[in-house]
């Protein structure tokens, strides 16, 4: 069995949810149940493949590519079925497994008009398949086709199940990233052609590097800045984000959230930095600089929300600057605070929003003028919606915290050769942005569950917390504590390969 | 004990969760977990007491001839995290001055809690109330224990969670629950300063969170002077939003929002003096980064300075007992302030410890006083108390004289050090603001005392005196408030500051100075000139009745002060006000417009462009020549009619296809 796994399980991990989804498409459109049973097993199966990842991992060489299998797939162009894990890929693919799983079980009975679990759940296995994908991918045609494979469900997700614009956000949506990976793949034919003539991540960070020419790399970084910083997003490129997420569907938002905003940052960890290292230290002032505009303008579009939504999409944009200000700082401790900033956002957004579509659910707005007293109608649900206000805002001793104040710290010193005083500058800006952060959260929660219920719905019966939202969100509240405590769970994992992967630039 | 202090925050923090989850169904709601928690942390810090006074001194500090031995500091800590060549460790280090801080907090909580039992009684949240003092009590506890910078903002973030909490408390009401955001907020910002100051003072010790190191870096020289004045500058920001030094001061008298006994945990005796804490923990990097030692002007001084001034004039307006109480602890935070700053580091400590005990005493007392007429309001509601209040009046007024600092109450020994520090270090100054403070304090006091339990009683309903479960308390405080200053006085020969000063201490060579008469003197006289002035003034009426309608400058100078100096305009108005309001605003107005509207018109330009190619390109260019191939030309329609009807996976495949060409013409060039 273990032999079977360490050269299938990968593979296993990322298609069987394919396989769910396949199943599916032959069971009529009528029996629900069976499609959620699917649906749910398929995950689950996926899923407890990723568990025995996680005990089979070899954490003492965790920068060593596990579970790896390279296998001839487009002989033609060189690229190859290359697949493996390593500290870096490990977690985000973990949590991929884990957020798709409870965004299912949150779905029991949460489905969005017009319903349709067959296609809302297919389409939820096909998004797993390429979230998991992208994680495991060592070849950058591979990558691409993962990558790009998250796109259509998530299209239709928006634009079927959405809100009232859903039409715009969600070609909005594609479009923007479509341009990105536009220029995404045509720099991974410039590593191709001026590179070595192969798509294989290890053996480009090998040699890209020698066979091409600095001005070169310039470029081909910019391409793929621009296809991964769009993904990010990145200020000025996240537009596409708040009406994405204000029109998505709950289970949109929070995967939206919680994992396909993980790729393009994880594209920055993976690919565009550790091939092209000279480049990016030619660039990382500048992404350094967005980053932290990005944090403070994120924020500001906070405080000007109106919609609950819209706040915590707008937040993303803030807390994605601090990911990328530790990436920006090219240092093993930047890196190691921007994947901890991707787990925690994931777990701590993901929440908010599904927060946000149990608020919307209840009372039939997100309005925040209209909302108030959740504490009193749903003290359950308002505690939680405080707790991740809290995690949000980077209290200590909560996940967020990892991701925000070790992004601050690394910023004073960062890679060898990078204007410190910039940096500092940055450092400054960034704990700014912490107070802001503390002030569009807790105003939130002040306004939304704090003092008494409104007169429309002081007569209503707002039902509190219910099974199916305990059992998606109790294992994403415990990881947000347990995280927060020992941070060590999660770093211990990437170190080793941050330190392997980063040290020498 | 002194090597296992971790237990100490978890008994607390264990029993907050188990009150959360089954307070409500014991008898007495949660709080007996709470009291016997903090009952046990009591005990425990005693005995630490006790092992840290029997502890052998084998440390040996000082220069050349004046060798001196103390006793070291109990390290216990263990791997945290790695990341990358960067091992964190977490874990405690005792020391005398944690050991007298562990005690101060338990003592506090511990009466607070049994306090609570009767004066909460009822509340609608009362199970709550108990579990936000469990886990704020583990707040201060991680603090003061904490051997890093990393694990102290730890504690001192939770606290701030808590304050807000347990400010809002009653948070169906708006203005409680503005308190909360107000108090979160403000110290928030200071919290700015200590991420950045943690942050500098990590790269600059090499790698290292560690309290001891860091303060060992910065008194060798190892670290720059202009690193540590920057660090220093922005560790002060942090002391001054929680502490509640001018300008970050205006959140503390708001919080009084909260219930009275959260008021003498929070903001008297514990939480506020985290900032002065982490002051004197960190104090290497004070000493060396302001020049304390040279005497004359420095920057912590002066903060604290204006602190105990500005406040001390507010406390004189007030109408609500609570907020007299409020504006005298940042006074009296002003002077540990100013305290460290002039290099009297001991009398900071010792100040800190006096006055837990009698504004812990004051609150609780005004927390009685309102238990039996139902109100805050002093002018209105209150009045001749000390007939139906006897006991309450007692207790009161020891706090009081022991505020005003009056020999020989305790903080007549604790104000009296820190003036003679700044006599003798250079700071003659200081000192004499340190005299007009405590001409201020005696006098507000006396107002204080005289509106509440003198004159008649102005207010409705008949008082009575409170159950034993708010007078125990208040007679354990009456005890501290009279012997605390005992414990640093020449017949017990500094037994205090010998047990708290520590390797910092010696090693900066931080400046003690024997007790004098005539400084005493000196004070002990302004002392009894103010609560001469302030009882003619007051209890004779002697105060020139209607000075405000008549001069115009007085008149100005009240509103000034009934407006509390306008910071809170200020702030509220132009800072936060402008932030959330134009300055969101238009970040939002510039996402929606600009950046968006680049955005659709690009989508715009694209679809009109195409419209344009399929019109007359298509239709009309193409279509004409390849007039006889029709078969060709229909299929090309049919695509770009597809493209109009705006089905993106065309559209994008176009796009798809066009940038691909390109790729493949820039990668041939280049």
């Amino acid at each position: 069995m273990n032999d079977f796994l360490n050269d299938w399980g990968l593979t296993l991990a990322v298609f069987l949810p394919l396989l769910g989804a396949v199943v599916m498409m032959v069971i009529p459109r009528g029996e629900e149940d069976t499609h959620k049973i699917v649906a749910l097993v398929s995950t689950l199966l996926s899923g407890a493949v990723g568990v025995w990842l996680l005990f089979n991992f070899d954490y003492d060489h965790s920068h060593k590519l596990q579970f790896a299998r390279s296998d001839s797939w487009i002989e033609v162009i060189n690229s190859r079925y290359h697949i493996g894990i390593d500290g870096i890929s490990l977690p985000l693919l973990v949590l991929s497994m884990f957020i798709t799983i409870l965004v299912v079980i949150y779905s029991w009975n949460h489905f969005p008009e017009p319903h349709n679990p067959k296609a809302f759940l297919a389409l939820t296995l096909v998004l797993e398949v390429g979230m998991n994908g992208t994680f495991v991918a060592q070849d950058l045609i591979l990558f691409f086709v993962f990558f790009e494979l998250v796109l259509l469900p998530m299209y239709f997700m928006i634009g079927v199940w959405g809100g009232e614009q859903r039409q715009y956000a969600a070609i909005k949506f594609f479009l923007f990233t479509l341009f990105g990976s536009a220029l995404m793949i045509l720099s991974f034919l410039a590593l191709y052609f001026k590179g070595g003539q192969t798509f294989d991540m290890p053996q480009l960070i090998q040699v890209a590097q020698a066979n091409i020419s600095h001005n070169t790399a310039l470029w081909i970084f910019g391409g793929l800045f621009m296809g991964f910083a769009i993904k990010v997003p990145m200020f000025p490129f996240h537009t596409w984000l708040p009406d994405a997420h204000t029109q998505a569907p709950t289970q949109g938002s929070v995967i939206l959230a919680a994992i396909l905003l993980k790729l393009g940052t994880y594209g920055f960890i993976r690919i565009a930095i550790p091939i092209l290292p000279e480049a990016a230290h030619t660039w990382a002032p500048w992404i350094g600089g967005l980053a932290v505009v990005g944090i403070i303008y994120g924020a500001l579009g906070c405080l000007a929300q109106t919609d609950l939504k819209r706040l915590i999409a707008f937040s993303s944009v803030a807390h994605m600057g601090f990911v990328m200000l530790g990436i920006a700082t090219l240092t093993p401790v930047g890196i190691n605070a921007a994947i901890f900033g991707m787990v925690a956002h994931g777990l701590i957004t993901g929440m908010l929003f599904f927060i946000a579509g149990s608020v919307k659910d209840r009372f039939h707005t997100l309005e925040i003028r209209r909302l108030g007293g959740l504490l009193v109608q749903a003290p359950r649900l308002g505690w939680i919606l405080g707790f991740c206000a809290m995690a949000s805002l980077g209290l200590p001793g909560l996940a967020g915290f990892w991701g925000e104040f070790p992004a601050i710290l690394s910023a004073y010193s960062p890679a060898a050769g990078m204007s410190e005083a910039l940096f500092r500058t940055y450092m400054v800006i960034a704990s700014v942005g912490t107070v802001l952060a503390a002030g569009y959260l807790l105003w939130m929660f002040q306004r939304t569950a704090f003092g008494n219920p409104p007169e429309e719905f002081a007569d209503h019966h707002i039902h509190d917390v219910h099974g199916p939202e305990w059992l998606a969100w109790t294992p994403m509240l415990a990881g947000i504590v347990v995280l927060g405590v020992l941070p060590g769970l999660l770093l211990n994992i990437t170190n080793p390969a941050v330190m392997a992967a980063f040290s020498r630039i | 004990m002194l090597e296992h202090a971790w237990v100490i925050p978890a008994i607390t923090f264990t029993s907050f969760w188990l009150i959360l989850f089954f307070g409500r169904r014991l008898p007495k709601g949660g709080s007996e977990i709470g009291i016997l928690a903090v009952g046990s942390t009591l005990v425990l810090s005693c005995v630490m007491v006790a092992q840290w006074v029997g502890r052998a001194k084998t440390l040996a500090v000082g220069h050349g001839e004046e060798i001196e031995h103390i006793r070291g500091p109990v390290d216990n800590t263990v791997r945290w995290f790695t990341s990358g060549q960067f091992r964190v460790r977490v874990g405690t280090h005792v020391d005398g001055l944690t050991v007298v801080m562990l005690f101060t907090v338990a003592l506090i909580s511990f009466l607070v809690h049994v306090f609570s039992t009767n004066y909460m009684e009822g509340d609608r949240r009362f199970t709550h109330y108990f579990a936000s003092l469990s886990l704020f009590t583990t707040g201060m506890y991680v603090l003061v224990t904490a051997s890093t910078t990393l694990a102290a903002l730890f504690g001192w973030e939770l606290m701030g969670l808590c304050s807000f909490m347990l400010i809002g408390h009653w948070w169906e009401e708006k203005p409680n629950s503005n308190a909360a955001l107000k108090a979160f907020f403000t110290t928030r910002t200071g919290d700015i300063g200590l991420l950045v100051g943690i942050s500098i003072l990590f790269w600059a010790a090499g790698g290292t969170f560690d309290i001891a190191k860091i303060n060992q870096a910065a008194l060798s020289g190892q670290i720059s002077h202009t690193v540590l004045v920057v660090a220093a500058c922005a560790l002060l920001a942090a002391v001054i939003g929680k502490s509640a030094q001018f300008p970050l001061h205006t959140w503390l008298p708001d919080a009084m929002a909260g219930p009275t006994p959260v008021s003498a945990l929070i903001h008297a005796a514990t939480m506020v003096v985290a900032g002065v804490y982490l002051l004197a923990r960190v104090y290497g990097v004070f000493w060396v980064g302001f020049h304390i030692p040279d005497g004359g002007f420095n920057f912590v001084a002066a903060v604290g300075a204006t602190t105990i001034v500005i406040a001390a004039v507010l406390a004189f307006v007030q109408r609500d007992i609570k907020k007299v109480l409020a504006y005298s602890t940042i006074s009296q935070l002003g002077y540990m302030v100013m305290a460290l700053g002039v290099g009297a580091w001991t009398a900071a400590i010792f100040h800190l410890f006096t006055h837990a005990m009698f504004k812990a005493l004051l609150f609780l007392g005004s927390g009685s006083v309102s238990h039996s007429v139902h109100s805050f309001d002093m002018v209105d509601d209150m009045g001749g108390l000390r007939k139906p209040m006897p006991k309450t009046f007692a207790t009161f007024m020891v706090g009081s004289l022991a505020l005003a600092g009056l020999f020989p109450l305790a903080g007549f020994w604790s104000k009296d050090e820190i003036l003679l520090g700044a006599g003798e270090n250079g700071y003659k100054v200081f000192m004499i603001v340190g005299l007009v403070g405590a001409f201020m304090t005696a006098m507000y006091m006396t107002r204080c005392v005289y509106l509440t339990f003198f004159g008649e009683y102005r207010g409705h309903g008949h008082p009575h005196e409170s159950p034993l479960p708010i007078l125990g308390p208040l007679y354990v405080l009456t005890v501290f408030s009279v012997g605390a200053g005992l414990l640093n006085a020449p017949f017990t020969h500094e037994w205090f500051g010998k047990l708290i000063e520590n390797e910092t201490f010696f090693h900066a060579g931080v400046a003690t100075h024997d007790f004098s008469v005539p400084d005493a003197l000196i004070s002990t006289v302004v002392v009894l000139a103010a609560i001469g002035i302030g009882y003619l003034l007051f209890f004779q009426g002697k105060l020139p009745r209607g000075v405000t309608a008549r001069q115009p400058l007085a008149r100005v100078g009240y509103t000034f002060l009934a407006n509390r100096y306008y910071l809170d305009h200020i702030y509220t108005g132009g800072v936060v006000g402008g932030i959330s309001g134009p300055i969101a605003r238009a970040a939002y107005w510039f996402n929606q417009n600009v950046l968006d509207g680049i955005v659709n018109g690009v989508a715009i330009v694209a679809k009109k462009f195409a419209d344009w190619q399929y019109k007359y390109i298509d239709q009309g260019a193409i279509d004409g020549t390849v007039n006889g191939s029709g078969h060709g030309a229909e299929g090309l329609g049919g695509f770009f009619r597809t493209i109009q009807t705006g089905r993106v996976q065309q559209y994008g495949a176009l796009l798809f296809g066009a940038t691909a060409l390109l790729a493949l013409a820039l990668v041939l060039t280049v």
